[in-house]
Parts: structure tokens; sequence; C-alpha cells
């Protein structure tokens, strides 16, 4: 058998150490170094696992769970993993910008390409998409008062197949090249004819895999939103954190699709010769774009959408108010999610469509900003007259009030096509998007975290870090990003791996300066959380309300028992456990505790996610016996499952009875600590009631909502 | 006995089996879910074969001198057969308490399903012989063996379900695991003859029109 049966085109050329010893240059040293980053991070990672003997519990209490819980805290995971990794590559490319003042800087244009591609693809793909999801599937079936999801097993399918592609855009640091044809991989540079080598195979794989598992959390989480509510939980009494997911699954159901059909028509082109984006012969690149923004629109939103959710929730619990304008801000995401579908063109307005249809995509596009600004506004109304507590979350609401708008009102500029011809490919455009992601969702998702963790873990995070990490990530994104946008008006293209105009020197050097802060505020909250894990026991919340909160998930012990809820909780309006809890109903014993049926753990999905890896690492390389071996593995495995019989497992009411209860004992016993007092050792997770109710007054909304 | 309220389109196992039908809600509603996400792919190679089959001629042939109209209208015969002998199925599994009534039908639905990827290979080997009509030719064939091969794989994917299930009948039983699936397996079965329905129209009927 020759070389390439077993190999296919895997050399020994292939590895990144190869490179760099028989060509040094600074370029390749910087891949030797992120190569072996990787290589010494795996082996730390399995010398850990071996030496702690953690082996077994990460195989049978994460790997194998089904549990959203657990799944939602390996998706975050994921995303932390991967963001550390595209932000250092930001911080690469900035320092190569700024080195490339007049001169080739320290970085090869091909290595500057495949950092901007990884650096788009990993931050869409597998930052923010395993962020959101990590954190709805922690949170939506609380807030629901489920004690699952509709198809675990889907879910946890799901996230592997997620971390197959995010592996796989690991091993592309290792082993050969990673696409140069930036995030959006557009043919026909990204066909075989101007790319022939492996790394936009890489793109599409990795991209495929995380469109599936996407697709699966859609279909998932939108059955799980519309059956498994507890009773008395009507879709107007949901959280407006469930609405967004709910928003969110729709646009995932709808738009992964198409980007998958965009990916194998690509992957066709390039490996079979078909002609879908091909120069000639009937290809027609216009409709990849088409495709792709198809997907590429929505996905804006799918990963909006969310942290407009935890906006939500945040402001109202340390305001202490419920949320001005529930209803409007519920048809405000489902007009976000429906516009969302209307607006694709608008990133290619320069592709030669008619004026009039660039006009009517303009319009459409500015006619988002009406529904985001009902949003805006509910928001700072939720504020007036309460009793703002300025906690991390909070910090972060407000930034993001003050820093969205602006992004939004760049947004407005480009949506007009005539302005858009001026400043698109610009950086312009990369400070228009990077001024949404990054207040918007990024440090939605930061504050989730502050909000929901003393949920998952039962303590809280050290608030003076995560102060210090928000006066670092706040003005490092303003620094790092509002220079691009003066750049993008002077001329300045995107993706320019040199330059020559001394004028733009200086705005090169204080968006480096931010992306420093942005790093250092990215330690900071690593800092927060090593921190946190020594002082776990002045911060422990077991009781699991530590901030007053509104919603469900409040009223369960902090971390929660696997099955969530001892008793499906039966609710009667909006804010359940605050009404639980002004009504003196919080913490008291069911009349009777039942039986309850919890999936068992199951080695499927890591199955899956294994062999997904091999077959598209396999496609990649051409290696067709292993690819094939693969495919036939992945549906065995799922053709097997489907003979398994016993897939449930009962826990008895006695042992739910006696964990309640002694929670609700511990519950009772503990005097409650005041919103004052929240951020001191005394907070053990149940809250005193609002010294207004104490003392029989009206609450601050209630007089607000009387006067309108 | 009062029969429930249906918790679902298509059949409900209702009165015949209250056990399973309770069940039901949740899979078939995520199933339908599942179908929709699966048409969005369908429309996406619909669209793109319609600028395709157009604009993507280049030197190849173009719709009207590959397409055999004759053998299309048998295959949509074939699968729309077989959808109707599926219906049968899921009647024998409702209502019937035998096992071999079911199979046989499921077999039959099978069979039909397989002659239509037949017929489907058959097209495909004609066209490639008769008129070189590769889908490396043009991007109007490229578009058209997609959305045509996504389709027949689909079907595959069917048969290969139904046999998965059919064994399953035979060994678990028809107990609700089994009964459940079935029913979205006829949910995907149908779904695929609408699907060619749309093939048959705007691929075939309006290829030779033109």
């Amino acid at each position: 058998m020759s070389w390439e049966t077993i190999f296919g085109q895997l050399g020994w050329d292939s590895l990144v150490f190869t490179g760099a010893i028989k060509h040094p240059s600074a370029s390749e040293f910087v891949a030797f170094g992120a190569g072996s980053i990787v290589v010494l991070g795996a082996v730390a990672v399995v010398v850990l696992l071996t030496a702690m003997r953690w082996w077994g519990p990460l195989w049978r209490d994460w790997l194998t769970s089904v549990d959203h819980k657990k799944i939602g805290i390996m998706y975050i995971v994921i995303a932390l993993v991967m963001f550390l990794r595209a932000l250092i590559e930001a911080g690469v490319m900035r320092s190569q910008q700024l080195a490339a003042y007049d001169s080739a800087g320290y970085l090869s244009a091909d290595h500057f390409g495949q950092l901007f591609t990884t650096h788009g693809t990993i931050m869409i793909f597998f930052v923010a998409m395993p962020f959101i999801t990590g954190l709805m599937n922690y949170v939506m079936p609380l807030q629901i008062g489920a004690r699952d999801v509709s198809f675990p097993l889907l879910n946890a399918i799901s996230l592997m197949l997620t971390a197959a592609g995010a592996g796989l855009i690991m091993v592309s640091l290792v082993v050969g090249e990673f696409s140069t044809g930036g995030w959006s991989g557009y043919p026909p540079f990204t066909g075989i004819e101007f790319s022939p080598g492996e790394g936009v195979d890489y793109w599409i794989w990795s991209v495929t895999l995380a469109s599936i598992g996407s697709t699966l959390t859609g279909l998932n989480f939108a059955v799980t939103l519309y059956k498994k509510r507890c009773p008395g939980m009507d879709m107007f009494r949901m959280p407006l954190f469930c609405w967004t997911t709910l928003c969110t699954s729709i646009l995932m159901i709808f738009a992964m699709a198409p980007l998958t059909v965009a990916t194998i028509m690509l992957a066709l082109d390039r490996y079979l010769g078909f002609h879908f984006f091909t120069n000639g012969d009937g290809g027609n690149m216009m409709n990849f774009a088409n495709l792709f923004w198809l997907f590429g629109h929505p996905e804006v939103y799918i990963l909006l959408l969310p942290a407009l959710g935890v906006w939500s929730e945040v402001v109202s619990t340390f305001v202490g108010k419920r949320i001005y304008g529930y209803t409007s801000l519920v048809y405000a995401t489902m007009c976000i999610a429906v516009l969302s579908f209307g607006v694709w063109l608008h990133h290619f307005f320069t592709m030669g469509q008619s004026a009039n249809v660039n006009a009517i995509f303009g319009i459409a596009t500015m006619i988002i900003g009406i529904p985001t600004g009902v949003k805006v506004y509910d928001w700072i109304l939720t504020m007036y007259r309460g009793r703002i507590r300025i906690t991390t979350p909070m910090l972060f609401h407000i930034n993001f009030l003050l820093t969205f708008v602006l992004g939004g009102m760049t947004g407005i500029l480009l949506a007009n096509p005539t302005v858009d011809f001026q400043v698109h490919n610009s950086l312009f455009l990369i400070a228009h998007f990077h001024n949404m992601i990054i207040p918007g969702v990024l440090f939605g998702m930061f504050a989730a975290v502050q909000y929901w963790f003393p949920k998952a873990f039962g303590f809280r995070l050290h608030e003076g870090w995560g102060k210090a990490a928000f006066w670092s990530l706040a003005p490092g994104f303003l620094l790092a990003f509002f220079p691009l946008y003066w750049l993008g008006m002077n001329g300045a293209p995107r993706r320019t791996v040199m330059w020559s105009d001394p004028a733009f020197y200086p705005w090169l050097a204080l968006a480096m300066l931010g992306a420093v802060l942005l790093l250092v505020g990215t330690v900071f909250l690593l800092v927060q959380i090593g921190v946190s894990i020594r002082q776990r026991r002045q911060l422990a919340v077991p009781l699991g309300d530590p901030w007053d909160g509104r919603s469900l998930e409040w009223s369960i012990p902090s971390p929660p028992p696997a099955w969530n809820f001892a008793v499906v909780p039966q609710v009667g309006g909006r804010d359940a456990f605050t009404e639980a809890k002004k009504n003196g109903l919080a913490y008291r014993s069911p009349a009777a505790y039942s039986d309850i049926e919890m999936p068992c753990n199951s080695m499927v999905a890591p199955l899956i996610g294994i062999f997904t890896f091999t077959l598209a690492f396999a496609l990649v390389w051409h290696i067709w016996w292993l690819a094939v071996l693969s495919f036939i593995v992945v549906w065995g495995v799922v053709i097997a499952r489907s003979f398994v019989s016993q897939t449930h497992e009962i826990i008895p009411a006695s042992r739910v009875e006696a964990e309640n209860e002694a929670f609700l004992a511990a519950a009772r016993a503990t005097p409650g600590v005041t919103r004052d007092l929240e951020m001191s050792p005394e907070n053990r997770g149940k809250a005193a009631p609002d010294r207004l109710e104490q003392a029989g007054q009206k609450r601050p909304d209630d007089v607000l909502e009387s006067a309108i | 006995m009062n029969a429930p309220q249906p918790l679902h389109p298509g059949v409900n196992l209702d009165v015949t089996d209250r056990k399973s039908h309770e069940k039901a809600s949740e899979v078939i509603f995520g199933f339908w879910i599942f179908l929709m996400s699966d048409l969005v792919l369908f429309a996406a190679l619909f669209a793109t074969y319609a600028a395709m089959s157009t604009q993507g001629i280049a030197q190849g042939p173009a719709p009207s001198e590959v397409f055999d109209l004759g053998s299309a209208f048998i295959e949509t015969l074939l699968l729309l057969l077989s959808s109707f002998t599926f219906g049968f199925a899921i009647l024998a599994m409702k209502y019937s308490t035998s096992r071999l009534r079911l199979l046989a039908w499921l077999g039959v639905t099978a069979v039909l399903g397989a002659a239509f990827v037949a017929f489907e290979l058959h097209d495909y080997y004609v066209m490639i012989v008769n008129n070189d009509a590769w889908p490396q030719t043009s991007g109007f064939l490229s578009a058209y063996y997609l959305l045509t091969g996504t389709h027949a794989v689909h079907v595959s994917a069917g048969i290969l379900w139904m046999i998965v299930l059919a064994v399953q009948v035979m060994t678990l039983g028809t107990n609700p695991l089994v009964k459940l699936r079935l029913l979205r397996l006829a949910l995907f079965w149908h779904m695929l003859d609408i699907v060619w329905v749309g093939i048959f129209t705007f691929v075939y009927l309006f290829g030779v029109a033109a």
C-alpha cells in the first residue's frame, strides 16, 4: 500500500514545525509557537487528567452526560478556550499592522490571511455560538420550570459536533494551513483554482460541523420552549431571556441550512470539479454570497438576541423592578427575528445588482433600528426610578447602552448604499460590527457569566476583579475600535498586511493599546475565576438566590440538583419567584413528592463527536478509507443506540424529598440578606424582602406604571 | 370510549394505544421542525437550480435536451405509490395486531422506494452516456445532480431507516418507541413526496417546456 492510500495528502511537511526548520523566518516562528502551544496545551491537559485521576470523572460526569446544565457549561468552556486563541490572534494582527508601517512587518501575507480567517471563523462559530448556546442550555430550561430540554441526547450530540469543529480548527494550527479566504470564504478565491491547499477544506468542514450542531440545537430549544413549559407558564409569562432564546432557535432552524448548502456546494466544486461557484462553465459566485449571507445576517441576530435577553434579566434584577414594557420587548424581539431574513443583501451592495434592489434592502436594514430602539428605551425606562445597584453585570449593561447605540448609528449609515459604496471593505465596517458584537454579544455573555455563575457553581464571582475586568475591557474596546472608524473613513482597507500612509500610524497605535487592554481585561476575568474558586467559602450562596432574582431558576439550590425542580412548579404570572417571595409562598414544602424519570448518561454523543472529527479530518487530507470508516461508524452508533431500550433511570421520591427538604429547611432558617450587603460574605443566597415592601409602601414600578 | 383530541397532524394513535399517544406530541412536533429545516435546505437547492438552469448552461446541454419525461413520470408514480403503501403500513400499525401486515406494507414501500432510486440512477446513466452530461459539465448540471441527488440520498436514507425499523418491529415488537419512530419515518417519507412533486414540476416539466 502506498503512503497516499494510508495517509492521503498528509506528509511530514504538513506539520507546522517543519516549515520553521526548513525556511526559518519570523512568520514561521510565530506559526511554530502557535503550534507548540496547541501541542503543549494538549499534553498538559492529558498529564493533568492522568495525575489527578480525572479521566473517569471527566467521562462519567461530563462527556457522557446529557444534563442540559453540564452541556451548557461545556459549551461555555469551549467558547472560553477558543476565545483566548482568537483574541491572541487579534493581538498578533494588531502588532503586525503596527510593525508593518512602510515595511513588511514580521508576518507573511499568507500567514496574516490565515490569521484574519481563523480569527473571524473562531469568534463567530466557536466563541459567540457556543457561548450563547451554552447559556441558553443552562438557563432556559430552569426559567421555564423544566427538568431538561426535549431531546437531551440530541443536545449532547450538538455539543459534540461543535466540539469536533473546534477541534478541527485547533488541529489546523499544527497540521497544515488554514484558509486565507476570510470567515465568509468567498469563491472563486476559495475555489480549487486559487486555493489549492487544504486550508479552505479545514474551513469548510469545521464550519459545516458547527452549522449542523446549531441546526439541531435550534430544533431542540424551540421544541423545549413550546412543549416543556411548567403549568401556568404561558408564552407571555416567560422571562424575556426565554423569548430571545425562542427567536434565536427559530432563526437557527431556518438560517443554518443555507450555510450548510453553501459549504457543501463549495466542497463539491473543490473535491469533484462541480461548477457552482467557478469562473466559467456556468458557475455563479454571486450565488455563494447570497446563500452565505442568507445565513450570515440572521446569524448576527442569532448571536445578538440571547444577549439582549441577558440584558433584560440583568437590568430588572439589579434595578429591583419588573422589566418595563415586557410586551413591547417581546414584539420587538419577534420583529427583529423576522426582519433579519430580509436584509442579507446589504452585505454586498457593491456586487452589481440594481440601485432599486439596493434601496429596498437598505430601507429594510434601517427598519431594524426601530425595534432595537424600542428595546433600548425599555431598558432605560426600567432603570427610571429604580434603585440601581452598580454591580459588574450592570456596569456592562450601562456600557452596552451607550456604545451599542453608537454602533447602531454607524449601522444606519452603512445601510445607506451610497455611503456603503464609500466605506465598504474598509476598517469602518470592521469598527461597526465589532462595535455591535463586543459590547452587545461578548460583554453580554460576560455579564451573564457574572450573573448566573453563582447559580451554576454555588458561589459568587469576586466582585472586585469583575469590576477591574470591566474597567479594562470597556475602555479597551473603545480604544481598539473607535480609531478604526476614523481609519476606515480615511480609506484604510480591511485585511491589509502592510501600510505606507503615515497618517494611519497614531490611530493604529491607539488600536494596539486597546487590544492590550482587552487582553488585560480577559486576564482579569481569568484571575477572577481563580480567586473566586479560592475564596469559594466566603462567596458561597448555596441557597440559590444571591441577587433577589425574579424568575424560577433562583428558587432552587445552587448548584441545582440534576432534576432541577423537586416538584414541577406551578406559576401564576410573570416574575414567578418574585411573586412567590412577595406572597410568602417561597421555600414552602410541596404537598407530596413523586419519583422522577431522568435520562441516563450515554456514550453516543462523544462517539459521534470523535468520529465526525476523524471524518472531517480525513476529508481535509483526502484519507478516503478513514472518511468512509468514520461515516459508517457515526451512523452505526446512531442505529445501535436505537436498539437500546433502557434509556431512563428513576430517581426515587424519597431521595428527592430528603435533598429538597434539607435545602428548604436551610433556606427557612437563614435570615435574608439586604441588597446593600449582597456583595458581602453575609450573602448565603437568600434575599431579604425589599425595605419598601416591608414598610407597606408601593414599589417604584407600581408608581410609574399607574402614572402612565 | 370517547376519542381524545388529536395531538398532532396526521395519524394519531389515540384510541388504539393511549400510552404511545401521550408520548407522541413532543417527538412528532420536534420532527415537524426538523422537516421544516430540511425543507429550507431543499429550498436553497431549488433556488440555486432556478438560477443555474437558465444562466449556468454554458457550453453544456440545455435542460430540454437531457430530460426524459417518461422516466420521470414513472419515478413520480413509484414514489407516490410508495407513500400510499406507507399509509397502509401506518394503518396496519394502528389497527392491526398482526406484525406481519405492517411488515408486508413496509416491505412493499421499501421496494417501491428502491425502484425509484434505481430509475433515477438509470436516468443519470442515460444522461451521461447519451449527452455526456456529467455534473462537472456545467453549472446547470451541477445544480441538477445536487438537487435530485440530495433527494435520492434522502430516499435511500429512508429505505435504510425502514429496514432498521422493520428489524426493530421483529425484535422489539411494536412498543411505543418503535411506533413513534414509524410515525416519524412516515412524515419523512411523505415530505420526500412533496419535494419530488416540486422537482418533477420545476425541473422536469418546466425544463422540457422551456
